[in-house]
């Protein structure tokens, strides 16, 4: 009794700041609590009828069908060693990118800061009309080019092995100044006495990015790397769905989960299908998160994200 | 800063010189195809530079399209909307949890944080929109489900956990409610920060294709990517519209090619302009280091 009339003075101590986090805390509830519910489908033959609770459960039938067939294996590694490649190659491009845009002069660093940052404000659908631009097969910009050379034209939407570096070509266009700005923040929050006494030292510049820039970086770069790899099965439908124009010649390397789910559900009309495929999707993905974190928090505590 | 260039730097500013040349070469051919001729476009292909700049393109998206003017507005409402809300929520909810002092700080912060590990994903969301909150062809179908994003939660408290907490506790002392210390104190010192998570917002929301795609049948409803998408085959629904007729427009030869682009423009464009305004705030409202305690 005595815990809870504290336990109830704290409340009523806290009751103003409780009021304010109270619409996040509601919306966060309906949401995104309520639909982990719904993950019950994954083990049902649901049907819009019978409802979330009336539908036959089924156990793990969806997911024997998923993993059986080919498409779990292809889709797994597009997402995989897609995301794996945006996450190296994002960071280390953005990473020279920031430390590069601290050297620019004033006015110089506003210009590039706005044309590297444009791209990211696009949508997909937008990205995907620019990539026709340069791919059509009858008017696009590279096969003119092509034809200059009195080359065979390429149609490039059903020439799979193209792809993997277009779309990863695409990603970084649109990813990478967003990611140099985030960067770019954390070199900007430096001590700048760090790079004073260093001067004083001798420093030269290469010798303050090895030994301040970076260093004092790290914490950010494991961070942004852990979140990275806790989405590395989630991949950007936008990218996978609109850029390749959807064109089935494509699947092999196109073809991504998420995709994958959406077809499932859009055009099979498989809700409980796909919501298994993306629950398989979350559990790999939060136990990729945790073993990063892990890990990283072995070799250096205070990186860790948690 | 020094006035004088070193050597280093005049080969950085050359690097990156080529580096946005490179970036913004997409654009470039957007826009040249989007102002070139239709006929010179079918016969020699997309060029970056237009061999001759005609304008139909834009006129016929512009004043034939009751389509796109509604999309436009569909989708002006929701960004509006969304982001004044989703900003509202999000700053409030990182608020309480910035302060050292709340109390139940430690398990809101897991309750927000959680959601960032582990989501449900798209079919239960879907399965929880159309069956049980019945939103499917109304507008909030296109606002809800972008309103809080816990990302976003996380970089607004380690922003707000910058404010000095001697600020708040003189006030609380005078004896003001906590309302007014969020509403007088707090949102004043983080313009930076709403800035950038607003703009973030706006631009989610802009660009939204996915929930209109998934929600969204009905065509008074469409947002503007949306249609932009669903126009790719053909710039079909012109046909047999009289104000196309008025342009003096011959139907079997309608400026496709240049009016897809043009709408390309159209609806990536304004966004484009607005965001070079806010932009001197992003480098100090994007705090992403300080997500974790």
């Amino acid at each position: 009794m005595n815990w809870m009339t504290r336990e109830l003075k704290h409340l009523r101590k806290n009751k103003e700041l409780i009021l304010l986090s109270l619409p996040g805390l509601a919306y966060k509830f309906i949401f995104y609590y309520l639909p982990l519910v719904g993950l019950l489908i994954a083990f049902k033959n649901y049907r819009y009828d019978k409802g979330l609770f009336g539908s036959a459960w089924v156990g793990f039938e969806h997911f024997k069908f998923f993993f059986t067939s080919d498409v779990s294996w292809r889709v797994t590694r597009n997402t995989v060693l897609y995301n794996l490649s945006f996450i190296v190659l994002n960071t280390v491009i953005a990473l020279a990118l920031a430390v590069l845009m601290n050297e620019l002069t004033k006015r110089w660093f506003k210009v590039h800061q706005t044309i590297l940052f444009l791209p990211y404000f696009l949508s997909w659908v937008v990205v995907g009309y620019i990539t026709s631009g340069f791919l059509d097969y009858e008017h696009g910009a590279v096969n003119t080019l092509i034809a200059k050379f009195g080359w065979n034209p390429v149609n490039w939407y059903q020439e799979a092995s193209y792809w993997p570096f277009i779309l990863i070509l695409v990603e970084l266009w649109k990813a990478v100044g967003f990611q140099t700005l985030v960067y770019y923040a954390g070199i900007v929050a430096i001590d700048p006495s760090y790079y004073e006494a260093a001067r004083i030292d001798g420093a030269t510049k290469w010798q303050m990015i090895r030994g301040i820039t970076i260093p004092m970086l790290t914490p950010l770069i494991v961070i942004l790397f852990i979140l990275g790899v806790g989405g590395i099965f989630r991949a950007d439908f936008g990218l996978f769905y609109y850029v390749p124009n959807d064109s089935s010649f494509l699947y092999p390397v196109s073809d991504v989960v998420d995709t994958y789910i959406i077809r499932t559900l859009r055009s099979i009309g498989d809700v409980g299908m796909s919501t298994a495929i993306g629950l398989y999707q979350s559990v790999v993905g939060l136990v990729c998160v945790v073993a990063a974190n892990f890990i990283v928090r072995k070799i250096n505590d205070e990186n860790a994200l948690w | 800063m020094k006035l004088t260039l070193s050597k280093g730097r005049v080969i950085v500013h050359f690097v990156y010189a080529i580096i946005s040349a490179a970036m913004l070469i997409p654009f470039l051919l957007v826009v040249s195809i989007s102002i070139s001729d239709d006929d010179l476009l079918n016969k020699d292909g997309y060029k970056w530079i237009p061999e001759k700049i005609n304008l139909l393109g834009y006129q016929v998206m512009l004043k034939a399209s009751s389509a796109l003017v509604r999309a436009y507005g569909v989708t002006i409402v929701v960004t509006v909307i969304g982001t004044l809300l989703g900003l509202l929520l999000t700053t409030m909810l990182a608020y309480t949890i910035s302060r050292r002092d709340f109390r139940y700080r430690g398990p809101v912060t897991f309750y927000i944080f959680f959601s960032m590990l582990f989501q449900a994903g798209i079919v239960p969301l879907y399965i929880l929109m159309t069956q049980y909150l019945h939103l499917r062809n109304t507008i909030w179908a296109l606002i809800l489900p972008l309103l809080i994003n816990p990302f976003y939660v996380m970089i607004m408290r380690g922003f707000l956990a910058k404010i000095p907490g001697e600020i708040i506790e003189s006030v609380k002392m005078d004896g003001a409610s906590e309302w007014r210390i969020f509403a007088q104190i707090v949102l004043p010192l983080s313009k930076p920060a709403l800035v950038t998570i607003g703009l973030m917002l706006a631009f989610g929301y802009w660009n939204d294709w996915f929930y209109g795609l998934l929600l969204i049948d009905e065509q008074k409803l469409v947002p503007l990517q949306l249609l932009l998408y669903r126009n790719i085959n053909a710039i079909e629904f012109l046909k047999g519209n009289p104000a196309v007729q008025r342009l003096g427009v011959d139907y079997s030869h309608l400026p496709t090619l240049s009016a897809r682009m043009a709408m390309t423009i159209l609806a990536a464009g304004p966004m484009m302009i607005v965001f070079p305004f806010f932009q001197k705030y992003f480098v100090s409202g994007l705090t992403v280091g300080a997500l974790k305690e």
